[in-house]
């Protein structure tokens, strides 16, 4: 797909102005000699909702961890293409990888609070990054932005992972809130949760839309209807032996799921994949 | 056990007809075989426990305990304190040497060298020194100490610190690994080093799991009598002197039992109760630590 006629679409229609935090331009992603997504390019719209949908396997989560360097962390995987975040080469050699996280948070599929008590937990980024700041009050806004803290606030010295999942991943949420990030990733945040942890899930990322940028992956259809404002669709495609993800389509949400320009896109979101 | 056999039980009332009857009988059996692999297990443990605690509770008193010095060949007049005092000091000797550096090379292991050559080669020799003969760990103490120097408990300390070494990597390793790859990435993601996030995350939260490692490593070291027949040699008195010979519970029951002496035959038998009491303290002990901070 061509990115220029997503962006032209974007300008006209957008009803807030837009600018990006990330740019993809032809993004690669290998693990040892196999591709696991090939030329990937997008653009992610500051302060608004971006969903990536797509079969298991495509590279979504690849895709995403590219977003704040953490495949580095992964032995054998390499990236290529181009990443800009704020316009400045998040892959340039003069680049920390550490500090880039710092100012993009994750929050992942399955509930991983450490093994540390409530308040510790949200205090951890402040603590490690030597922010000078008033704790209490860091760990008490993160708490209550996270909409944990009326259930939270009498026992802050309790274990994180004496709370139920969907605390849990609220904890998690309030975890990379307290480090003030600018974007915040989330791997299938809610695949875990029942459906009222969800909805909670939800409808705090619609609050947070409105200071922070907010890329999830996501399986479920109502759940990218219902919050993001961008849908990215990857599908995977067997290239030989190997199977290649890629992005087929991005769009607005709306267009993704009603009018998609793509037949694999219908059929993907209609639930007549495979 | 009895769980297995009642669930096979309800198995059968409620739907036997719908089961192949040659899985019925495959399953029956390997449940008896493994009931009676346990069983077998169980009886030789027991059976080795009891005649230890049977020989050895004869001599085991206060007195043998405090004594500090053996008895002469045929004599009773004297006990093994002294050679538990010289344990504890080749085993704590031992626990210096090899907890450090086994926790830290377990750490680059499944922390930062995860796929480089450093880390295959230090595998690799992990293997090869797992499979080395005690005795052959007493002879590499041997030559690089003990020649220099004599017969030391330091020297004995060297040797099962050496045959430690490969246990406590191992253990250590296993125990870090266990903790989920999701909680590295958290931690990396908030902008913290790899350095913090070990530090911070990684080894609390393996913690438990390490202790319990390494406490089985110190176990299983605490029996041995092979390092330490030319390292920390034996000594018949009292002495506290880390870098001369001291006598040890291993080796007290090594020469005592091939003595024709009955006083000493009983020492040898009190000794190795000494010695089985001592272990399973231990991972008492252990077993309980990992159990309160699990809460
Ligand atoms: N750490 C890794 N090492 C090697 N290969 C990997 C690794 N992580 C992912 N892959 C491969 O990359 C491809 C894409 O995986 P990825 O996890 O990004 O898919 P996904 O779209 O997130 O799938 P799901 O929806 O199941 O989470 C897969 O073929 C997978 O086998
Ligand atoms: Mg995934």
């Amino acid at each position: 797909m061509n990115p220029n006629s997503v962006s032209g679409a974007m300008q006209t229609q957008s009803p807030k102005p837009t600018s990006y935090v990330f740019q993809i331009e032809n993004l690669s992603v290998y693990y040892g000699s196999n591709p696991a997504v090939k030329n990937v390019s997008l653009k992610v719209p500051a302060r608004q909702i971006t969903a990536f949908i797509g079969p298991s396997g495509c590279g979504k989560s690849t895709v995403l961890r590219c977003f704040n360097r953490t495949n580095d962390l992964i032995p054998g995987a390499r990236v290529e293409g181009k990443l800009t975040y704020h316009g400045k080469d998040l892959y340039a050699a003069d680049v920390d990888p550490v500090s880039v996280r710092r100012h993009i948070g994750m929050v992942f599929q399955k509930p991983n609070p450490f093994p540390k008590s409530i308040y510790d937990n949200v205090a951890y980024g402040p603590r490690v990054l030597g922010m000078k700041v008033d704790l209490d009050e860091v760990v008490e806004t993160s708490l209550k932005r996270a909409a944990l803290w009326d259930e939270v606030k009498d026992k802050l010295k309790e274990s994180g992972q004496s709370l139920s999942g969907g605390q849990q991943q609220r904890l998690c949420i309030a975890r990379a809130l307290a480090v003030q990030p600018d974007v915040i990733l989330m791997d299938e945040p809610c695949s875990a949760l029942d459906p009222i942890s969800t909805r909670r899930i939800e409808e705090l990322m619609k609050e947070l839309e409105q200071d922070y940028t907010i890329i999830i992956v996501t399986h479920n259809m109502q759940q990218a209807s219902r919050v993001s404002d961008m849908t990215a669709f990857f599908s995977v495609e067997l290239v030989g032996s190997n199977r290649v993800g890629e992005l087929v389509e991005f769009d607005k949400t709306e267009v993704i799921f009603n009018n998609p320009s793509k037949e694999a896109t219908r059929d993907y979101v209609e639930g007549r994949f495979g | 056990m009895s769980d297995s056999a009642r669930f096979i039980g309800e198995e059968e009332k409620i739907d036997i007809s719908s089961i192949a009857p040659i899985r019925n009988y495959s399953s029956r059996f390997l449940t008896f075989l493994s009931i009676l692999c346990v069983v077998v297990l169980l009886a030789s443990l027991s059976w080795v426990l009891w005649d230890v605690a049977k020989e050895g509770v004869n001599k085991l008193n206060w007195y043998n305990l405090t004594q500090i010095r053996y008895p002469a060949p045929g004599l009773e007049d004297g006990g093994f304190g002294h050679a538990i005092v010289g344990s504890l000091m080749v085993l704590s000797t031992a626990a210096v040497i090899s907890f450090p550096f086994g926790i830290l090379a377990a750490v680059y292991l499944s922390e930062f060298g995860r796929g480089t050559r450093l880390a295959y080669l230090v595998k690799f020799s992990c293997n090869v020194l797992t499979g080395v003969p005690a005795i052959l760990c007493g002879l590499f103490a041997y030559a690089v100490v003990v020649r220099g120097s004599g017969f030391s408990a330091f020297s004995g300390g060297i040797a099962t610190g050496v045959l430690m070494l490969p246990i406590v990597i191992r253990s250590t390793e296993e125990a870090l690994l266990l903790v989920s790859p999701d909680m590295r990435l958290a931690s990396v993601g908030l902008g913290s080093t790899r350095f913090q996030t070990t530090m911070r995350i990684v080894l609390p939260t393996a913690a438990p799991a390490i202790v319990t490692g390494l406490i089985v490593a110190l176990a299983r070291a605490a029996g041995e009598a092979a390092p330490l027949l030319f390292t920390s040699f034996n000594n018949n008195f009292w002495s506290t002197d880390l870098f001369g010979p001291v006598a040890t519970l291993p080796v007290m029951t090594y020469f005592f039992a091939i003595i024709p002496f009955r006083p000493q035959q009983q020492l040898a038998w009190a000794g190795a109760l000494v010695l089985l009491a001592m272990v399973l303290v231990a991972s008492t002990i252990s077993r309980f630590v990992v159990h309160k901070t699990k809460k």
